[in-house]
């Protein structure tokens, strides 16, 4: 391998890391302000930095320093390594699963080929869904270790509310891999590219409406925030991390944020056509009966903007959820994972067949 | 024994289903964001009959209290800047929480006679009942200094004495009634 276009790509894909955490940072400033002026109200502004205060922008600095400085309470009977261990397996895992995700196409500059991706791999969707899976162990631990008995009913609610949905999730998008053929992501990405009737985009929320709102349902259940946050319920149990404080408790609040971001950016590649931009073909973009042809470095910087702009309103339509909903009781959240998102996600698979088998594909 | 009745609503199945309804709510609170920035927006560019928020701000911006609302204490004062209280004890007398402690000393003057040596109020045992407003028989005190930010980092800090009494500002953020109106 060429040192030029390693160094590219590794480039691309620090600019990208960088722009997940930062966005993941900013959430917990937008989540306050959304809700703010979701509820006529004006929210966090009180933190200043020489008299600026830039919308409440500083409480994401504040925050930081509360947590680093605050201390890193270690119960006493608890498991030490597991306890201090799990936070970090929870966004490790959170994190690399950011590495499949194609954010934008093959790069082409001065003939090299530079993918915009971390990890060019053929089963790209499985080891996302794996990913956030081993992170669950996190959650698990984290209730497990901290020997007491409410963070033990949280890990509990937490590995059965998470087990139950990955399967829901899981489930619900074997339609498009049907559909796809592919479980790369960026070739999936690449088969939206085509157009019905030569004019509507065929992305996944096309073909696979249901497998959409299936898909998102249990993904929201997979952040485990509102109103699935049962994990977490606030107002009752405390959650899983009741225990902990300091920059321990953070990185599962970052880890929150972090899946927030992952599941907009899997909602965008699976079904809003990653970062295809409708009419915009390799060559520049073609319409009707007009065409504007643009260079090929110019045609893929448009993805990924297409795909930053898609992920951002993503994210800003989870926090609506979140924010719009009461939470789930818990035999409610079991009887919607089990009796309605599975079988739906099954019958889903079942007409998909049926419709390909006889469209003859 | 009566009992009543209660005929729960039966869901519909759109709204057994979560999602219509989902979506309704999701319009009503999507309604108030794009509306609230949209105020936010053509506020701070100057047009400042919008408002996107209801929050008053506190510290900064306060709420108008209503005239007869019951705030912290203060003595009227006569035009040579005594008090008017006579030392009567009345007040002192009625304090449900016992937190007036006055001390009288006697007055040359033959139409007053008494007049506190001292007159403390403990604020942090006050519950603003007002029967001190309502006891006293000379309008000598009131409570209707408009001040609510009453706070202190020690017990001895909430003890107002006559000064802090007869001269309210002195201890206040704020002050919307002159202590010298009769
Ligand atoms: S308001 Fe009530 S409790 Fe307070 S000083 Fe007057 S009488 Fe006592
Ligand atoms: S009731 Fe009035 S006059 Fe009598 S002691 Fe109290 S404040 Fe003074």
């Amino acid at each position: 391998m060429d040192f030029f276009p390693a160094a590219l790509q590794l480039t691309a894909i620090f600019i990208f890391l960088t722009g997940v955490l930062s966005l993941a940072g900013l959430l917990t400033w937008v989540e306050r302000k959304q809700s703010a002026v979701m509820q006529d109200r004006i929210g966090a502004n009180r933190a200043r930095v020489f008299g600026l205060r830039l919308f409440g922008l500083f409480h994401i600095l504040a925050d930081a320093l509360k947590m680093l400085t605050k201390e890193n309470f270690i119960p006493k009977n608890a498991d030490k390594f597991l306890y201090q261990i799990a936070p970090v397996i929870s966004i490790f895992f959170a994190l690399i699963a950011f590495a499949a995700i194609p954010f934008g196409d093959v790069l082409q500059i001065g003939g090299y080929q530079i993918p915009l991706q971390g990890l060019d791999i053929n089963v790209g969707l499985l080891y996302i869904f794996s990913m956030l899976s081993i992170g669950v162990y996190g959650v698990i631990l984290a209730g497990f270790s901290s020997q007491s008995n409410y963070s033990f009913l949280g890990g509990l609610r937490a590995s059965s509310q998470l087990i139950s949905y990955e399967i829901a999730i899981g489930s619900s998008i074997i339609g498009l891999v049907m559909i796809y053929g592919t479980l790369n992501l960026n070739e999936m990405v690449r088969v939206q590219g085509r157009y019905f009737w030569g004019w509507l985009p065929a992305w996944g929320i096309v073909v696979q409406p249901a497998a959409f709102f299936l898909f998102l349902t249990a993904a929201i259940a997979e952040t485990k925030r509102i109103p699935f946050d049962l994990p977490e319920g606030e107002s009752e149990i405390v959650g899983y991390f009741l225990e902990y404080s300091g920059m321990r408790f953070g990185l599962f609040f970052l880890t929150d944020f972090l899946e927030t971001i992952l599941v907009a950016m899997l909602a965008a590649t699976l079904f809003f056509g990653g970062w295809q931009v409708p009419g915009l073909a390799g060559d520049g973009f073609h319409f009707a009966n007009a065409a504007w042809p643009l260079p090929s470095i110019a045609v893929t910087l448009l993805g990924v903007a297409s795909f930053a702009c898609k992920t951002v309103f993503f994210c800003w339509f989870l926090m609506t959820i979140r924010w719009t909903l009461p939470r789930f009781r818990y035999d409610q959240l079991m009887r919607l994972g089990w009796t309605m998102l599975f079988p739906l996600a099954m019958a889903n698979i079942v007409v998909t067949g049926g419709v390909m088998l006889l469209l003859n594909r | 024994m009566a009992t009543i009745q209660v005929q729960r609503k039966q869901l519909n199945f759109w709204e057994r289903i979560y999602l219509p309804e989902i979506f309704r709510g999701l319009a009503i609170t999507s309604g108030h964001f794009f509306r609230n920035l949209l105020f936010h927006g053509l506020r701070a560019f100057g047009l400042k009959q919008f408002r996107g928020a209801v929050t008053i701000q506190y510290p900064e911006e306060q709420r108008p209290l209503p005239l007869r609302s019951r705030t912290r204490h203060r003595l009227t004062q006569r035009e040579d800047g005594s008090p008017r209280c006579v030392a009567c004890m009345m007040c002192e007398t009625v304090c449900p929480a016992l937190c007036i402690y006055i001390v009288a000393k006697e007055v040359p003057d033959p139409d007053i006679e008494k007049a506190p040596a001292s007159f403390d109020i403990d604020l942090g045992k006050c519950v603003y009942c007002g029967f001190c407003v309502e006891a006293c028989p000379e309008d000598a005190i009131r409570m209707d200094t408009q001040i609510l930010d009453i706070a202190s980092y020690s017990r001895e800090g909430m003890m107002y004495s006559m000064d802090d009494l007869l001269h309210p500002e002195k201890h206040a953020n704020r002050i919307l009634v002159d202590p010298k109106r009769p």
